[in-house]
């Protein structure tokens, strides 16, 4: 990976975006169960950050994906996983679909002003029966002249109390699973969107997540994005860079955690020595550094090969299968050797133990990524044929 | 109107200071850089200037080898229109007389209407530069400034003058202006500076293109040489009291009025 002197003043403006308007707040934010987005992600859109791969002329900066991972990667120094999730969204997650794939009109009226962070979106893919299994989702637009009418709903989405519009994948006929769906764009204000409640989630709790019904939601055909019966493949496509995404943003924080527990471990004295001089704590902390050091080098090949435009359909699952394992073995380390304090609400370990646990869930389970390695590996047992 | 902003790279604030080997100056190896803060409130006013179309361009002046390079772009990212760094082996071992012989030849050069400069460098914490320039270019100057206005081809400075009180000092232009903390809060850089920064060129000059005497200025100019670095004494151990609280309480305004001595 080749870090030009741009990459790092991207870095610096995100490291001081981050000191300055994200970490003074979060607790206030964690304890409101929500952030104000659309002022957050204004002053975003103003410095550039919401739009870096996204093409110049809505707005974005055109540049190749290195830049969105060093973005992610210093955006990981929020105190919180809340914040840079949703971020993460707005400018990775629920718009490349629509920036590479969406007519002119739709990319000017919804891209542009997400960019510029005047509009706040959320992605609809899970449902309540159709999680990691994008296939199954049952929400349904049904063709009627020039609009499409929408029945269903969405669970567990991210901004979506607050999001002005939400890229949702539906389903726009019958047959094949992965043939029969679309992405479109669903205004939030529109008659017979109904945001039911906000949802009250273990961790990632700055972040809004909403669970969404539509009752006869009539939007015209123009907000289709790309082709009728595309949207699994596009899906598959937006997920690519939501793994990345999610890779580079986790390894600040884990480090943040090794750092955090050095110094904790190190003041904190039982049986007549500080915690930290027990082999079993800082050779443990060590292993762990060097598995970040490790992950942090997966991240960047695999972004590497997505530049040069390979399909990394395996090497982005590795990344989310590993963020979301080693989140995990870092969180749950670091808060054991924190004792008591790891096990207190307002600590940051505890915090980080409970926020990066979705990682391990969201944006396609870690089962879901082992099965699509596999399924690459040329390991995954056939499916049996039904006995007629 | 062409405003030039001094701006010099220091360490971070956060930096552990170690000196070098020979005891003749700091270990620069593993120091993180950044632009020295107070020249940040600098930098700040002369966009915000030009943001207000007071300013017809903002040029930074940094005396500095090629290291130094990374905080122009910095500066450019923000929005500085251009840059030129100073830099010559003749400049080497230069006091602050002879990096301000620099920089007055340097606003010349490029025509500067408005030299803005922050109050002292980090660093060294000398304050010396902003005031020596002003006298080198015969301009006047107001130091430690925490709000400037201009009108025309004059002035209106405020400054702390310590107990509260408040200096407002008028003057016409050209001066120099040293920015202390609270004038403005600095931008970050936008990515579209970002970009843009890359493209532009960082002329150098040298004593020649300066039109300076290479003995005026560096080692050989010098009228100041510094003798030895020496780290300063270590922090005494800190005492806990133990006790019942009156009792520590008593004790504590004993040991601050008779041996610390600050009540």
């Amino acid at each position: 990976m080749e870090w030009t002197d741009e990459h790092r003043m991207l870095r610096e403006t995100v490291t001081k975006f981050v000191e300055n308007e994200i970490n003074p707040f979060v607790d206030e934010w964690e304890e409101a169960g929500i952030f104000p987005a659309h002022e957050l992600f204004k002053k975003a859109g103003e410095l550039g950050l919401l739009g870096l791969t996204k093409p110049e002329e809505y707005g974005g900066s055109g540049l190749d994906y290195s830049y969105s991972v060093a973005a992610a990667e210093e955006l990981g120094r929020c105190t919180v996983g809340g914040i840079p999730m949703a971020m993460g969204v707005q400018s990775d997650m629920a718009t490349p679909a629509l920036a590479r794939f969406g007519s002119d009109e739709l990319r000017a009226e919804f891209l542009a002003p997400t960019i510029a962070g005047d509009k706040v979106v959320c992605l609809g893919v899970s449902e309540a029966v159709a999680g990691s299994d994008v296939a199954r989702i049952q929400t349904k637009a049904v063709s009627d002249g020039d609009d499409y009418i929408i029945n269903g709903s969405k669970l567990w989405i991210t901004n979506g109390m607050q999001a002005d519009w939400m890229c949702a994948l539906v389903n726009t006929s019958e047959g094949h699973p992965h043939m029969n769906k679309s992405l479109v764009v669903i205004p939030m204000d529109t008659p017979g969107v109904v945001r039911a409640r906000k949802l009250n989630k273990l961790g990632m709790r700055s972040s809004d997540t909403a669970e969404i019904y539509f009752d006869e939601v009539r939007i015209p055909k123009r907000f289709l994005i790309g082709d009728e019966g595309g949207g699994f493949f596009m899906q598959m496509l937006q997920f690519q860079e939501e793994r990345l995404w999610a890779g580079a943003n986790v390894l600040r924080g884990l480090e943040r955690a090794i750092e955090l527990t050095i110094e904790q471990t190190r003041g904190r004295k039982a049986f007549g020595k500080s915690i930290l001089d027990n082999q079993v704590v800082h050779y443990r902390l060590a292993e762990l550094s060097t598995e970040i050091e490790a992950l942090r080098a997966l991240v960047y090949r695999a972004t590497e090969e997505y530049i040069r435009g390979e399909n990394v359909t395996m090497l982005a699952s590795m990344v989310k299968l590993k963020s979301g394992r080693l989140a995990r073995e870092v969180a749950d380390s670091c808060l054991q050797y924190w004792g008591g304090m790891g096990f207190m609400w307002e600590t940051e370990i505890a915090r980080m133990y409970r926020d990066t646990r979705l990682i391990s869930i969201g944006g396609g389970a870690d089962e879901v990524m082992l099965s699509i390695i596999c399924k690459l590996m040329g390991t995954l047992p056939e499916k049996k044929k039904k006995r007629s | 109107m062409i405003i030039g902003v001094c701006l010099k790279q220091v360490p971070a604030s956060d930096s552990r200071i170690k000196i070098d080997g020979s005891g003749a100056g700091v270990d620069a190896s593993d120091l993180k850089m950044e632009i020295n803060p107070y020249d940040e409130f600098a930098l700040e006013e002369a966009l915000k200037l030009k943001d207000a179309k007071v300013a017809k361009k903002v040029i930074v002046l940094t005396v500095g080898g090629s290291d130094s390079e990374q905080r122009i772009r910095d500066a450019l990212a923000r929005g500085a229109d251009d840059a030129v760094r100073l830099d010559d082996a003749a400049f080497a071992g230069s006091d602050s007389l002879g990096i301000a012989r620099i920089l007055a030849a340097a606003a010349q050069k490029e025509g500067v209407g408005l030299i803005l400069a922050g109050k002292q460098a980090i660093d060294d914490d000398n304050s010396q530069v902003p005031a020596m320039v002003a006298e080198l270019l015969g301009w006047p100057q107001v130091t430690v400034v925490d709000k400037l206005e201009l009108d025309g081809g004059s002035f209106k400075a405020w400054r702390q003058s310590g107990g509260g009180v408040r200096d407002v000092v008028t003057g016409s232009l050209p001066a120099v202006i040293s920015a202390d903390k609270g004038m403005n809060t600095p931008r970050y850089a936008k990515l579209r500076g970002i970009m843009m920064a890359k493209r532009k060129k960082i002329p150098v000059y040298d004593a020649a293109a300066l039109g300076l005497d290479p003995a005026s200025v560096g080692a050989a100019g010098a009228k100041v040489t510094q003798v030895n670095w020496s780290e300063p004494p270590a922090r005494p151990p800190g005492r806990i009291l133990s006790g019942e609280v009156p009792s520590m309480v008593k004790e504590l305004v004993t040991l601050l009025r008779d041996e610390a001595k600050v009540l």
